[in-house]
């Protein structure tokens, strides 16, 4: 890997941080209106995993997947916007968080429903492949998620016509409340894939240089023709399920042992590894975040708030008239 | 030749996937059966099995890959292979299809068409005769068409193909096989939206859809010496047309609405009290519906009987009507 690259890696680990820790203190402040969804901890998987992608290759995050949308490209401005709920956002201020995705980047829009953009990801793999198109599709979701029936109806699918796209499960271990020995029976969830006829992985999400490697191999696979894979990431999150959420359900320790596996400061010490001035990097990549989600705070504070009948607007492409 | 209305339904998907490389048809058993009903037949052999998917037993897969695909231009048409069925894929419906392009700014639009046979009066059952279309009536962003003759069957499957929002298209399975006609040559398209005037009449108005059009238009011609009917046949229920009911209706001053679906939160109720708010100064009677009974569709004979609309409850409404 470069020197150029190792940077930019770091560069956009920071930027998240930087930007879902604004948005977590502005909820606190009331700036923001209804449900923030924090990923704080789980950086290095969507770093890892976007940051191997090609600009027409297609995402679909989870409402927890924010740093998604800004490695494959959203403007942080319209991004900060679509929080606040502002006629700049992706929405147009029509729905809240990351629901609004970003057609422009190849971003889909999340849902409340965990799981049921994965058989959205499985159609549009099916596009590329009929069309012979050398894209991907990444279907994110948590290990929740993976109990529902969507994400099986899709994975079936997907197995059966070998479709060029990852399901990229972030285990985070709760999903709200509920532990993972409550969601389901098995140790790795991955291990399902076996029952859809492809290749399962684990991996460390908290090591963005495994996550890079169990990536790249899983979208190199997509992009053969050698069909799809399960890659799970094994994570944590710092924060909540939302951030009105005190996460009682877990211990203190637990979450103290995991933030000693910070993906952020594994990045620092491996380039510290390489001999870089890492005093001097966090230094400039850290103003460089900061004016960064500055901008798009004014951004989003000085973007109009929608008038209430634009609320019937974009409902329908072709319009229904009224006789 | 005359045509039948599933051989209409066949036409129709078989024109709009020779006319766009981008239109395929995605189902359980629609390729290599042709469909349960034999509504794909002859697709598979033609289109090829990229564009004519045998997909699992998997609705909520079937309308979510067809939305992934419609983001990427193509236009998919999904079948349910009993409109029953589609309560499996309800979520992908109401909440990712029809919420797609509202919650993107209009970024995107989700040109999909899911249809099925829907319907009783065929011994189905419980699970083979039902109507869904209150249930999707309610949401916003979808479109809901349900074809009464092998003409508009043909016309607004085209049209829902070509539509750049995702249609239920509602095809009635008690019409697959018994009613037939000539068609238009060319390309025969009936406009999503506008319902067609069955019969001009003085004395009351009867808004329908679906299979009861042919019991009113049989009870019309039967009852013409006693009383003369107007036939609204609404062809699309979501948007319905509003102005042809209020032409009518400021006409006539009588209306009953008669539908297969069950009476209780039908969309009857949703025209009848537009009507009775908005056109209350040109009723000369109570706004009246006919509908199936709030029960599920019994399978043995009598019960089934009992429940539907049926040739009988229809001259008996109209009759009822006109006394006023």
């Amino acid at each position: 890997m470069t020197e150029q690259k190792e940077r930019e890696l770091y560069f956009w680990l920071r930027l998240i941080r930087e930007f879902e820790d604004r948005v977590s203190t502005l909820d606190r402040q009331g700036k923001i209106q209804g449900g923030v969804y924090s990923g704080k901890g789980q950086e290095a998987v969507v770093v890892g995993v976007c940051h191997a992608l090609r600009s027409d290759d297609w995402i679909f995050p989870l409402h927890r997947d924010l740093g998604a949308f800004l490695v494959k490209g959203a403007d942080p401005n319209r991004l900060m916007a679509q929080i606040f709920g502002r006629r700049d956002g992706f929405s147009k201020g029509k729905d809240s968080f990351l629901h609004g995705g970003d057609f422009s980047n190849c971003i889909f829009g999340a849902t409340s429903m965990l799981g049921s953009t994965l058989p959205v990801a499985a159609g549009t793999a099916y596009k590329f492949k009929i069309k012979q198109e050398d894209r991907v599709a990444i279907a994110f979701f948590g290990e929740g998620a993976s109990s529902r029936g969507d994400v099986h109806e899709a994975m079936n699918f997907a197995g059966i016509y070998k479709l060029p796209v990852v399901f990229l499960c972030e285990n985070n271990f709760y999903a709200y409340s509920t532990p993972n020995e409550l969601q389901f029976a098995v140790e790795d969830v991955a291990s399902r894939a076996v029952g859809y006829g492809f290749k399962g992985d684990v991996c460390s999400g908290n090591d963005l240089n495994e996550v890079m490697k169990a990536a790249r191999k899983a979208i190199e696979r997509a992009r053969t023709g050698d069909g799809p894979t399960f890659l799970e990431c094994k994570t944590y999150r710092y924060h909540g399920h939302s951030e009105h959420d005190r996460a009682t359900y877990r211990s203190e320790e637990e979450l103290i042992t995991w933030e000693s596996r910070d993906p952020i400061e594994r990045w620092e010490v491996y380039l510290e590894k390489r001999k870089y001035d890492i005093a001097a990097i966090k230094e400039e990549v850290g103003e460089k975040v900061k004016k960064i989600v500055d901008d798009a705070v004014a951004f989003a504070e000085a973007s109009p708030v929608p008038e209430g009948p634009e609320a019937m607007e974009d409902l329908y492409a072709t319009p229904i008239t009224e006789g | 030749m005359p045509v039948t209305y599933i051989q209409a339904i066949n036409q129709a998907m078989q024109e709009e996937m020779a006319r766009d490389e981008n239109v395929m048809l995605l189902g359980e058993d629609v390729g290599i059966l042709g469909g349960a009903f034999k509504a794909s037949e002859g697709l598979l052999e033609r289109f090829g099995s990229e564009r004519v998917l045998d997909t699992p037993i998997s609705e909520a897969l079937i309308v979510g890959a067809g939305v992934g695909l419609a983001i990427q231009g193509m236009r998919p048409i999904l079948e349910m292979q009993f409109i029953d069925f589609i309560a499996c894929g309800f979520d992908q419906i109401v909440n990712m299809a029809a919420t797609l392009r509202y919650r993107h700014g209009g970024q995107t639009s989700c040109p999909i068409v899911i249809r099925g046979p829907c319907g009783a009066g065929v011994h189905g059952g419980v699970y083979h005769s039902q109507n869904p279309e209150a249930w999707f009536f309610h949401v916003p962003g979808l479109k809901v068409v349900a074809p009464a003759t092998a003409h508009d069957a043909k016309g607004l499957l085209k049209a829902a193909i070509r539509d750049d929002d995702p249609v239920i298209y509602l095809e009635h399975k008690f019409l697959y096989r018994r009613i037939k006609e000539d068609l238009p040559e060319g390309d025969h398209v009936v406009p999503i939206g506008k319902a067609a005037l069955r019969k001009e009449g003085r004395d009351l108005t009867v808004i329908t859809y679906g299979s009861p059009v042919h019991a009113v238009m049989k009870a019309a011609r039967d009852m013409a010496s006693e009383v003369d009917i107007e036939v609204i046949d609404l062809r699309t229920l979501l948007p319905y047309d509003w102005k042809t009911i209020r032409e009518s209706v400021t006409k006539t001053g009588k209306v009953l609405i008669i539908h297969e679906a069950r009476l209780t939160g039908g969309i009857g109720g949703e025209i009848a009290a537009r009507i009775a708010g908005d056109l209350f100064e040109y009723l000369d009677g109570p706004v009246m519906r006919l509908a199936s009974k709030d029960t599920h569709n019994a399978f043995a004979g009598p019960m089934e009987e009992y429940i539907i609309p049926n040739q009988e409850k229809v001259t008996e409404a109209i009759r009822k009507l006109a006394a006023y």
